[in-house]
C-alpha cells in the first residue's frame, strides 16, 4: 500500500471517544497515503464526524494516536515518552491539517478575501498585501474570482462553502478533513461544492470527506470507507464496496440510496 | 404651591458648573473603566487559572459590596495606609473600579457568546487562544456589546452624585449648595433630575449613534 520511502499523510491508530456513556469511536485505525481521497459514509450518529473532530483535536479522543505527515497530533514527546501537548502546542500541531465544516463557520466580520488571508497573515506571518493576492489565487481555485469583497451573509451558502474550502486550502495544510460540506446546502448549490472539491482531488489534494452524497462520493473516491456504531465496517475502492459489499450491514445502508444514479456502475 | 421663578434663574449657571464637572468625572472614569473593564474581562478568559480567579475575586467583591462603601474606602481608607487622593480623583478611581467590574463582565459574556463554530474555524487554521480572542472573537462581541455597556456608562454617571457626599462640587453638590442658602428643595431638584436627564438623554443618543455605526455581522 504505502511504498516505503512514503510516510503517510495521515495514520491513525486505536482511537476512541466516549461521550457521556455513550461510546461514538471503537478502536478506530486509519491510513490516509498522500494524494489519496478517502470518503466516509454510514449512518448519522455512526461516528464518522467525531472521527474527523478527534483526528484534528477539536475533540480530544479518550485513547489513539494521531500522526500527520509522521509527526503526532496531540502529544509531544519528552525524556522518557510523551505527554498531551498544550493547547498553544495543539494550535501548531494542527497546522498540518485543514478542515472543513457542515455549517461553513466563516468569519462574519471579515470579506471573503480576508477570510482566507487572515490565517495567511496572522498564522503564517505574511505580508498584508502578499496575503491577499494569495488568498485571492486560492479563490480562484474554487472559482471565486468575484465576491471577494463581500461578507459571508452577502454569499450563498455554496460560495460561503467554497470560500471555507479556499480558507483551508490556503493554509497548505497535509490534509483537509471535510465534514459534510453539502449537508446544510440547498440542493441546487450543492453541485458547485462538490466540484470544486472534485478538482481539488484531482490535483493532488489529500482529503477525508465524510458525505452523504453517494455518486460523488463513486467518482471522487480512491477509497470509501463504511462506518457503523463508530466502528470501521468495511473500506475498499467505490467499485468494490458499492458494487459488492461484504458485510451485510454495508449492504443494508447502501440500500437506503437505490437512486438508479447511485446503483449504476461507475 | 408656588415655582420661585427667580431662584431657578440664579440655579441654572450655578448648577451648570456643576454639570461640567458631573462631566469631566464622567469622561475620566468612563474611560478608565473601559480600560481596566477590557483588561480584566480578556484577562476572565485567559487560559490561566490563576487570572480568571482574580478577576472572578474582584468582580465579587465590587458587586457584593455599595459604591458608597467604596467610594469611602477609597476617600477615608486608603490615606491611613499612605494612598491619599484629592476627593475628585478618589471619586473617579472608585467609580472607575466600581463600573470596570460590571464592564469586566459584559465583555467576558459578550465574547462568551460568540458562536463555538468561531472558535474551531479558528482553532482549524492554527490560531493561537490570544489570535482567536484578539482577531476572530472580539470584533464580533463589541457590536452586541454597545447597549449593555451603555447601561453601565449611564449608571457610573448617575452615580457620580454620590460623589456629593465626599464633597466633590458636581451636580448634586452644587444643588444642594443652593439648597442650603434659600431652602428651596422642590426647585432645586426638579432641576437636577432634569439635568441629569438630559444628560443620560445625550448619552444614550451617542451610544446608539455608535452601535449604527459599527458594521453589522
Amino acid at each position: 500500500m504505502t511504498p516505503d520511502n512514503q510516510v503517510p499523510a495521515l495514520r491513525v491508530v486505536g482511537l476512541s471517544k466516549t461521550f457521556g456513556t455513550k461510546t461514538v469511536l471503537r478502536d478506530v485505525d486509519l491510513e490516509v497515503r498522500k494524494g489519496e481521497t478517502v470518503v466516509v459514509i454510514g449512518a448519522s450518529g455512526s461516528g464518522k464526524t467525531t472521527l474527523l473532530r478527534c483526528v484534528s483535536h477539536l475533540e480530544i479522543p479518550d485513547t489513539g494516536l494521531v500522526d500527520v505527515d509522521g509527526r503526532s497530533v496531540g502529544r509531544v514527546a519528552i525524556p522518557g515518552g510523551w505527554k498531551d501537548a498544550s493547547e498553544r502546542q495543539l494550535a501548531i500541531q494542527r497546522r498540518g491539517i485543514g478542515f472543513v465544516f457542515q455549517r461553513f463557520n466563516l468569519f462574519p466580520h471579515l470579506t471573503a478575501l480576508d477570510n482566507v488571508a487572515i490565517g495567511l497573515r496572522r498564522v503564517r506571518g505574511i505580508a498584508k498585501k502578499a496575503a491577499r493576492e494569495r488568498a485571492a489565487e486560492h479563490l480562484r481555485k474554487v472559482f471565486l474570482t468575484d465576491h471577494l469583497d463581500k461578507r459571508p451573509a452577502e454569499l450563498s451558502g455554496g460560495q460561503q462553502q467554497r470560500v471555507a474550502i479556499a480558507r483551508a486550502i490556503a493554509m497548505e495544510p497535509t490534509i483537509i478533513l471535510f465534514d459534510e460540506p453539502t449537508s446544510a446546502l440547498d440542493p441546487e448549490l450543492v453541485r458547485e461544492v462538490l466540484d470544486a472539491i472534485r478538482v481539488l482531488a484531482a490535483g493532488g489534494m489529500t482529503s477525508v470527506i465524510v458525505t452523504h452524497e453517494m455518486s460523488f462520493a463513486r467518482q471522487v473516491a480512491n477509497r470509501v470507507i463504511y462506518m457503523d456504531e463508530g466502528a470501521i465496517v468495511e473500506q475498499g475502492t467505490p467499485v468494490d464496496l458499492f458494487g459488492s459489499p461484504r458485510e451485510p450491514r454495508t449492504r443494508r445502508f447502501l440500500e437506503h440510496f437505490t437512486t438508479p444514479d447511485a446503483k449504476a456502475a461507475p | 404651591m408656588s415655582i420661585d421663578w427667580t431662584i431657578i434663574e440664579t440655579a441654572i449657571p450655578l448648577l451648570a458648573r456643576g454639570t461640567v464637572v458631573t462631566l469631566q468625572i464622567s469622561v475620566v472614569a468612563g474611560i478608565l473603566a473601559c480600560m481596566i473593564g477590557f483588561t480584566l474581562g480578556l484577562a476572565a478568559l485567559s487560559n490561566i487559572a490563576a487570572l480568571r480567579w482574580i478577576v472572578a475575586a474582584y468582580v465579587d467583591f465590587v458587586r457584593g459590596t455599595p459604591l458608597l462603601i467604596q467610594v469611602f474606602l477609597v476617600f477615608f481608607a486608603l490615606p491611613v495606609i499612605g494612598i491619599r487622593f484629592d476627593e475628585i480623583w478618589a471619586g473617579i478611581i472608585a467609580l472607575a473600579f466600581n463600573t470596570s467590574a460590571y464592564i469586566a463582565e459584559t465583555v467576558r459574556g459578550g465574547v462568551g457568546s460568540v458562536e463555538r463554530g468561531q472558535t474551531e474555524a479558528a482553532k482549524s487554521i492554527g490560531m493561537f487562544r490570544w489570535q482567536i480572542l484578539t482577531y476572530i472573537l472580539l470584533p464580533q462581541a463589541l457590536r452586541p456589546m454597545v447597549p449593555p455597556l451603555t447601561n453601565e456608562l449611564i449608571s457610573m454617571t448617575k452615580n457620580t452624585s454620590l460623589l456629593s457626599v465626599i464633597s466633590v462640587y458636581e451636580l448634586t453638590r452644587a444643588g444642594q449648595a443652593i439648597i442650603s442658602v434659600h431652602f428651596v428643595p422642590f426647585e432645586i431638584y426638579l432641576l437636577l433630575a432634569l439635568y441629569y436627564y438630559a444628560l443620560i438623554k445625550a448619552l444614550s443618543y451617542l451610544s446608539r449613534f455608535i452601535e449604527s455605526r459599527m458594521p453589522a455581522l
